[in-house]
């Protein structure tokens, strides 16, 4: 971990600070990072308090656990109760609150659900019990969709039968795109996605500068970076340019990955639409099962219910997803929403806006200062 | 490993029983075959009540490689188990009287401590120590940070029927080996079987009755604002390393648990730093809960140098690649001092000259603004919120 300390040194951060104060000057500035890692390092690292007043930081949609709207959420609690199954997930979707429960609360039932680490975790499941069902609980965004894709086609060269994939792979342009049509939000740029960006290359976003004259900036998720990103946004606007760059450049090409690229266009295809938490329906915004793979689909071999659950009316999810309030603007924000008992996806994954917010950045700026000195 | 010599010659030792019997049958039959009188009949039935007389006095011998359901029931098998395992390695003595309660001697004057804790570790050996040594040094450690000296330790097995004896050996010498390191005696403890599935292997609950010398005051009460803070060695050790040894994460590092018993440590630092406020083993939760257990309960701000927390890089690596704040790792064999501002040097210089506190190192202060908080201020000059641990990432670590 050596490597990342030099993206970690206060005396750069120092420098690229004072430079973000010169750039922004008196003037009032509202990016947004879209990636939900982007958000957690932002309150791990205290950004926040370290940015000039004038720079605020709007949190979006790529938190892939925030997103997943409830009923996809029941569907989950359907899958690992059906009797023989064995549910398997990443951790963050444990907690996540469906219209009857969780899938932790499914676990308090008898469900068997188990935490993975990797999809090719849950093949290796579906190998050692082949008595059983094995779901798989795809979630994420391209930056997961590859390790599904390849454990699919692991899964169907080696024939493991018992094994099937509960599809939830979502793309990062379809809500950039609806975040800048709507009406209620005005941002000055983006802090593009970094893994998401690994995968797909900086290609895809050209929309942002050309079709709604944003800037966008692809960022890495270490403290630097992130203020980097800032600063080269601010270098954008003060030069009168308004394009895509890279400040990810470690790890972040023009191209992406050709061959993740790839396996996610073997395996998977478009979904005509999906619903997406707090930003509503959206077209062609997520991926499923392929035909020739159908063999491994969970929605294809299991009668889902696949009802679709309207969110808590007191939950403000999707208005936090889409940069319009600020997470303790929320009404239920800390008081009948926390992450003990949350009510909304937000409050769940430590990516997610809330939680982070929470756990990380409840502090006013003048106490952070004094405690910081 | 006290427990194999004396487990091994008693088993020895019964083993030859058997071989003596039937000779002394095959004995008695040929004499049959020279005498018919009705007094040497009479002489025959006496032996063989005699026969029977000394082997029911012969401890009873554990033959079993595996737990069943009748080691728990309280008659012969599980006579065989407390005196083939438990009393050797405990040091107490096979046949003689067993009472029902330990009998401990407190120094007139001195405050008594008595603290419990479960131990449900999975898996039951890991890298570093077994559930043996948690069991000990878990409730020696909540002993020795309200300044008690321990006075005697319990231990209550639940063990799951299927159980390897061999597994259930090592274990206890684990735990025997552990309180002789603490130098504290087990002096009371109990047995019972589960049947297959109702446990995972065995559970240990230990409690602990210990003495806190006259004039000794430790709490949260006493913390004060300027005071400073100190951790006795690296973090998070014992969490990773029950969490690698699991096996289901494709990391391999070299973590071992940390698990240790602090009395001695204890001892040494209020002997340098009488003045010292409180301490916490920062147990299930790490650093992070104990000090907001600590803000809470002084109701003032714990402030936390991110940059000074000693966490060794092989540590603090895995942690980054799970995701996981090594604040929130659970340690064994760490603990949390407060102490004034005046003694914080004297304190260090106490904790780095014992073996388990070479590690020691200055952390943070207390504050009086924002009340009942944990801040921690990141290496990058940021701060940020270090809030009660939410849910488990880590369960059964302990």
């Amino acid at each position: 971990m050596r490597f990342v300390d030099e993206f970690r040194d206060p005396a750069a951060a120092r420098e690229v600070l004072a430079r973000i104060r010169d750039l922004a000057g008196d003037d009032r500035f509202k990016f947004m990072e879209v990636c939900g890692g982007h958000t957690h390092t932002i309150y791990r690292y205290g950004i926040e308090h370290l940015l000039p007043p004038g720079v605020e930081m709007v949190h979006g949609p790529g938190c892939p656990v925030c997103v997943i709207p409830m009923g996809r959420v029941d569907d989950a609690v359907f899958l690992a109760s059906h009797r023989g199954v064995i549910f398997t997930t990443f951790g963050d979707m444990l907690r996540v609150p469906g219209s009857h429960g969780s899938l932790l609360d499914a676990m308090s039932q008898g469900a068997d659900v188990r935490t993975v680490y990797s999809p090719l975790d849950a093949l290796r499941i579906a190998e050692d019990n082949p008595d059983r069902q094995v779901v798989f609980f795809a979630v994420g965004f391209e930056t997961t969709a590859p390790s599904t894709a390849v454990t699919l086609l692991r899964a169907r060269a080696e024939e493991v039968g018992n094994f099937s994939v509960f599809c939830n792979h979502v793309t990062i342009v379809p809500p950039m795109r609806a975040i800048l049509d709507s009406p209620d939000l005005s941002l000055d740029g983006f802090v593009g996605p970094g893994h998401v960006s690994t995968v797909i290359g900086q290609r895809p976003y050209r929309f942002v500068p050309d079709e709604y004259g944003k800037p966008l900036v692809t960022a890495g998720f270490e403290p630097l970076d992130i203020l980097q990103a800032v600063a080269m946004l601010l270098v954008q606007i003060r030069e009168g340019r308004c394009q895509v760059e890279n400040q990810y450049t470690r790890a972040v090409t023009e191209e992406g990955n050709p061959a993740a690229m790839a396996a996610i266009a073997q395996v998977f295809e478009e979904r005509p639409t999906f619903e997406w938490r707090g930003l509503g329906t959206i077209p062609a915004s997520a991926l499923r099962l392929r035909e020739e793979i159908g063999a491994h689909d969970a929605e294809r071999r299991f009668d889902l219910p696949g009802v679709p659950a309207a969110d808590p009316r007191a939950c403000q999810c999707g208005e936090v997803l889409r940069g319009v309030i600020r997470p303790w603007e929320c009404k239920v924000f800390g008081t009948a929403c926390t992450p003990e008992t949350p009510i909304g996806t937000c409050m769940v994954s430590s990516e997610g806006a809330c939680a982070a917010y929470y756990n990380f950045g409840r502090l006013h700026r003048e106490a952070a200062e004094a405690l910081s000195r | 490993m006290t427990t194999t010599s004396p487990a091994a010659a008693s088993s020895a030792g019964a083993a030859s029983a058997p071989t003596s019997a039937s000779s002394a049958g095959a004995a008695s039959t040929s004499a049959s075959s020279t005498s018919a009188s009705s007094a040497g009949a009479a002489g025959r039935e006496e032996q063989v009540f005699d026969r029977i007389e000394a082997f029911r006095r012969r401890a009873p011998r554990l033959r079993d490689e595996h737990v069943t359901l009748a080691h728990g029931a309280g008659g012969k098998s599980s006579q065989a188990l407390l005196e083939a395992v438990f009393l050797p390695a405990f040091q107490g003595e096979v046949g003689t009287d067993q009472p029902d309660a330990a009998l401990l001697e407190p120094v007139a004057g001195e405050r008594l401590a008595f603290t419990t804790d479960s131990f449900v570790v999975k898996p039951l050996r890991f890298p570093g120590g077994s559930v043996g040594d948690l069991a000990v040094n878990g409730t020696v450690n909540d002993l020795a940070v309200v300044g008690a000296r321990p006075l005697g330790l319990s231990v209550a097995f639940v063990l799951e029927e299927g159980l390897a004896i061999s597994e259930l050996r090592d274990v206890v010498a684990d735990l025997a080996e552990a309180a002789s390191r603490a130098g504290v005696a087990v002096v009371t403890g109990d047995t019972k079987v589960v049947g297959r599935g109702a446990a995972d292997g065995l559970y240990i609950t230990s409690a602990g009755v210990g003495a806190v010398p006259v004039g000794r005051e430790l709490g949260a009460s006493r913390v004060r604002p300027g005071d400073v803070v100190l951790v006795s060695g690296a973090l998070a050790e014992h969490g990773m390393a029950i969490m690698l040894a699991r096996g289901n994460l494709a990391i391999d590092a070299d973590i071992g648990s940390d698990t240790a018993p602090l009395n001695g440590l204890v001892e040494q630092l209020l002997a340098k730093a009488p003045g010292t406020r409180w301490l916490r083993d920062a147990t299930r939760g790490g650093v992070g809960t104990v000090c907001n257990e600590l803000a809470r309960a002084a109701d003032v701000t714990v402030v936390i140098e991110e940059a000074d927390l000693p966490v060794r890089p092989v540590v603090a690596g895995a942690c980054e690649l799970l995701g996981i704040d090594p604040l929130y790792v659970a340690n064994e064999g760490r603990l949390v001092a407060v102490v004034p501002p005046d003694e914080a040097d004297a304190a260090l210089a106490a904790m780095r000259s014992h073996p388990l506190g070479s590690g020691a190192a200055r952390v943070g202060e207390i504050r009086r603004e924002p009340p009942g908080i944990v801040v921690a201020v990141t290496p990058f000059g940021g701060t940020r919120i270090v809030d009660m641990l939410v849910g488990d990432p880590l369960p059964r670590i302990c």
